[in-house]
């Protein structure tokens, strides 16, 4: 089959381009991260990151036929109809919208950025008992949907307003965050975290595009995390 | 001297559970920390871990003991687990545990609001004598993601200095062999930079990536363990690698023994639940080493699945589509990405795949890396500057065989002990050595050796070359001539390799470059592994050797010492010492 993916050494190269590679798959069904690992053993200077090939690192995040998504848990069968039976190429491009060191490789600054914005750690300022802090089943229970998140910044860069505004706009990634320490009943910064939201820019560029949800490869719903802070915010200024 | 310095107190390689919870420590102290990773910290290994983190904190049962956890883990390790290590570990877990929490790690929880406990292969109460345990604390099927996220999130909380996508490529020792820190890449820049610390920590992880079939990330190389050999230190039990009972079939993906915990069981082609033969008592609960072999048995013997009569199934429908979904989501996940198989519906395909090393470098609980000294007897002297924590290191907590859900708790336990140690001799003075350039010179040869390499082999043929040998000559079940001609295969890669060939030499996330270095390391791990399994003439754990199919206490109730420079196997002995409890007395052990 044909494979099509997009190169750039600032070292060698004036600008980026597409480079064509054939592979056999002997017909089978191979992921995405296969077909680059049988890339690589030809042309070993393509670069790409990758780690737990199992779909829980992010390491992976990339443009598959004009779809981001995990390449190791993207078999050729889900990228697009014909890639399998090698009638179409599989074509691989960096996650858009962020600056590319080399490659399939983005510069992933801005994006952790934003998450750090959010104060993405656990805060409560009542003394820890010597045991757990008690959680009830139905509290944890709100946090589901959101820790899982595994930082592969496939929803961020599907975002046309991320795109827009990178570095004012936090992104459907770091937002999911933000409200999964404000659905935590362990965290008491509540106050403090709403009022860092409360901009023009932070939350509310979000226009419920739903890219995020759709290429979300962990099946977690940016938008509403979204939503459900709108409505703190919207009780708060009450 | 050409190359930039970066100094600092202390420095983590490794940024998984281990050097995380390491670099917390120092950085929650003041000292001036960086962390080291070759990946962005939440990409590493520790983010598969599964199933929970083993620890007596008496949710499940009120009454539970960390002395009943000591008893299993010394016997899950076959008796050569340090015991004054294991009762450190077993002691100090709960209050580990608690902090997690604390720090924001979403446990599943009891309806009384605790942590969410299950049971796990080993388990008892009461000292073997009161049935199972529900001792491993869970957050669903995705434990080790959500430590590691939670371990990161408190890192930056907290100011660690991280150097994510730097690969560190070799020690730095002065003449004396003391420790003055690493050798490192920027892999975005291709610079190379010395940093220059009073304490380097290892915490890199494991070497699953010797074996072709393994549960273990792309990134689990053995660099410190790698390192760690080339610089003349020894490393212990590397002979002994757990395979972990239910890799998928043909993927290598791991499911987690917590679905056997939940009440999944192995059957073979006809259907037969075949651990009641093997385990009578535990069943599907045994050891990992016990139900590995268990399966390979049934293969061998014919009672296999499939057209190549190769796996067995994990058969889990009977628990239901909700206990499935709420308690294990991860694993549907994957057995339908990777086994095209919904477990709701019909069993997984499984096979024992390679899964987590017990060896490593010899430390005491503070981390510090054991040399060789004289003879197995008297006091352990230390390497100046060196510690090693989590998989990389051998307490050793595990021994022989490893218990499910040990090894996050080996982690953040050791992690957070070296850190606290660390933090002591900072705050009394530690000497910072200092390197000559011809020291500096030395750790930059290897690289150096790739970067003029203008022929020869490539990296990806030579790396699947020596998988094949590890797969096919060091697997669950190992033999002495098998093995020799093992350990002749690798000498010859080991030449070849030497002169393999690093065909693009450009600077800027240079991928090709870092798989060349690991190669090393993989070389390295595998060649200990081999001479060391060829030399313990007994089966112990998860070292089962046809030739040799008892244990023999007599001659092996010890620690191997594999010492790099002579190519030889030592021994050391094992701790029977611990403060609080009375010695546990090698028996035989049965499940």
């Amino acid at each position: 089959m044909k494979v099509s993916i997009y190169r750039y050494n600032p070292e060698t190269d004036r600008e980026p381009s597409m480079k064509e590679y054939e592979v056999d798959t002997q017909g089978k069904d191979l992921m995405v991260l296969d077909i680059l690992a049988l890339v690589k053993e030809q042309d070993q200077s393509m670069a790409y990151r990758r780690s737990c090939r199992e779909g829980v690192c992010g390491s992976d995040g990339m443009n598959m036929n004009g779809k981001n998504g995990l390449a190791c848990i993207t078999p050729l069968s889900q990228v697009a109809p014909g890639v399998l039976e090698g009638k179409k190429p599989l074509i691989l491009r960096p996650l858009p919208g962020l600056p590319v060191i080399r490659d399939l490789v983005v510069d992933m600054g801005m994006f952790y950025n934003q998450y750090e914005k959010v104060q993405p750690y656990l805060q409560n300022n009542t003394p820890a008992p010597a045991i757990e802090r008690l959680q009830s089943p139905e509290e944890r229970a709100k946090i589901d949907g959101l820790y899982e998140c595994i930082l592969c910044a496939c929803c961020s860069t599907s975002c046309p307003s991320f795109w827009w505004n990178p570095d004012k706009f936090l992104g459907p990634a770091a937002l999911l965050q933000s409200y999964r320490f404000l659905a935590d009943s362990r965290d008491n910064a509540t106050e403090e975290r709403l009022s860092k939201l409360d901009d023009p820019f932070s939350l509310f560029r979000c226009h419920g595009i739903m890219n995020c949800v759709s290429v979300c490869p962990k099946g977690l719903n940016p938008t509403r995390a979204i939503g459900h802070i709108r409505s703190m915010l919207l009780e708060r200024g009450i | 001297m050409s190359i930039r310095t970066i100094t600092f107190d202390a420095i983590v390689v490794g940024g998984g559970g281990a050097g995380m919870r390491a670099s917390l420590q120092m950085a929650q102290s003041g000292f001036k920390t960086a962390l080291i990773s070759k990946v962005f910290p939440t990409r590493s290994h520790t983010v598969s871990a599964q199933g929970g983190i083993t620890c007596a904190i008496a949710s499940a049962d009120p009454n539970d003991d960390w002395r009943w956890h000591m008893y299993d883990t010394v016997k899950g390790s076959d008796y050569i687990g340090d015991q004054d290590a294991i009762e450190y570990m077993c002691n100090v877990g709960p209050e580990a545990v608690f902090e997690l929490d604390h720090m924001g790690l979403p446990f599943s929880r009891t309806e009384e609001g605790r942590i969410y406990q299950r049971p796990f292969g080993g388990q008892s109460k009461n000292f073997g004598e009161g049935g199972q345990a529900a001792r491993t604390c869970a957050a669903a099927d995705r434990t080790g993601h959500a430590l590691l996220h939670t371990l990161y999130q408190q890192n930056l909380k907290n100011g660690t200095q991280f150097y994510n996508e730097w690969y560190a490529s070799e020690l730095v020792k002065d003449d004396e062999g003391n420790v003055c820190g690493v050798i490192a890449i920027d892999i975005e820049s291709g610079e190379t930079v010395f940093f220059k610390a009073k304490a380097t920590v290892f915490a890199t992880g494991g070497s699953g990536r010797i074996y072709a079939s393994t549960t273990n990330a792309l990134i689990n190389t053995g660099d410190g363990v790698g390192m760690a050999l080339r610089a003349g230190l020894p490393v212990q039990d590397i002979e002994m690698w757990q395979f972990h009972p239910t890799g998928i079939a043909g993927a290598g993906v791991l499911v987690t023994e917590g679905c056997r915990g939940e009440g999944g069981y192995l059957i073979n082609k006809d259907g037969e639940r075949f651990m009641e033969r093997y385990a009578p008592n535990a069943k599907d609960l045994a050891s990992r080493d016990v139900v590995a072999r268990s399966m390979m048995m049934e293969i061998l013997d014919g009672r296999g699945a499939g057209p190549d009569g190769d796996h067995v199934f994990l058969k889990l429908d009977h628990l239901g589509e909700e206990v499935l979904h709420s308690r294990l989501p991860g694993i549907c996940e994957l057995a339908i990405t990777f086994a095209q198989t919904d477990p709701v519906k019909e069993p997984i395909p499984v096979v024992p795949t390679c899964h987590y090393m017990m060896g490593g470098i010899p430390t005491n609980v503070h981390g510090q890396a054991i040399k060789l000294s004289g003879g197995h007897e008297g006091e352990d002297q230390f390497v100046n500057g060196l510690f090693a924590v989590g998989e990389v290191a051998c307490v050793s907590v595990h021994g022989a065989n490893r218990l499910g859900g040990n090894s996050l708790l080996d982690l953040v336990v050791f992690g957070r002990a070296a850190g606290l140690f660390i933090e002591d001799q900072l705050r009394q003075g530690m000497t910072q050595y200092e390197p000559t350039d011809a020291n500096i010179e030395e750790a930059m040869a290897r690289l150096n050796r790739w970067e003029s390499s203008t022929g020869g082999e490539s990296v990806p043929a030579l790396r699947k070359e020596l998988q094949s040998v590890m797969q096919n000559h060091f697997g669950v079940f190992r033999k002495g001539d098998l093995m020799a001609e093992g350990v002749a295969k690798l000498a010859d890669l080991r030449k070849r390799i030497a002169n393999a060939h690093l065909e693009d030499k450009s600077k800027p996330f240079n991928t090709a470059r870092i798989e060349a270095l690991e190669l090393d390391n993989l070389l390295e791990v595998a060649e200990a592994t081999a001479i060391a399994a060829e030399g313990r003439t007994e089966s112990r754990g998860a070292h089962s050797r046809y030739d040799y199919p008892d244990r023999d206490d007599e001659n092996w109730l010890c620690h191997s010492i594999f010492d790099p420079k002579a190519k030889k196997l030592g021994k050391r002995d094992v701790n029977f010492k611990p403060k609080t409890v009375d010695t546990f007395q090698p028996k035989a052990r049965t499940y």
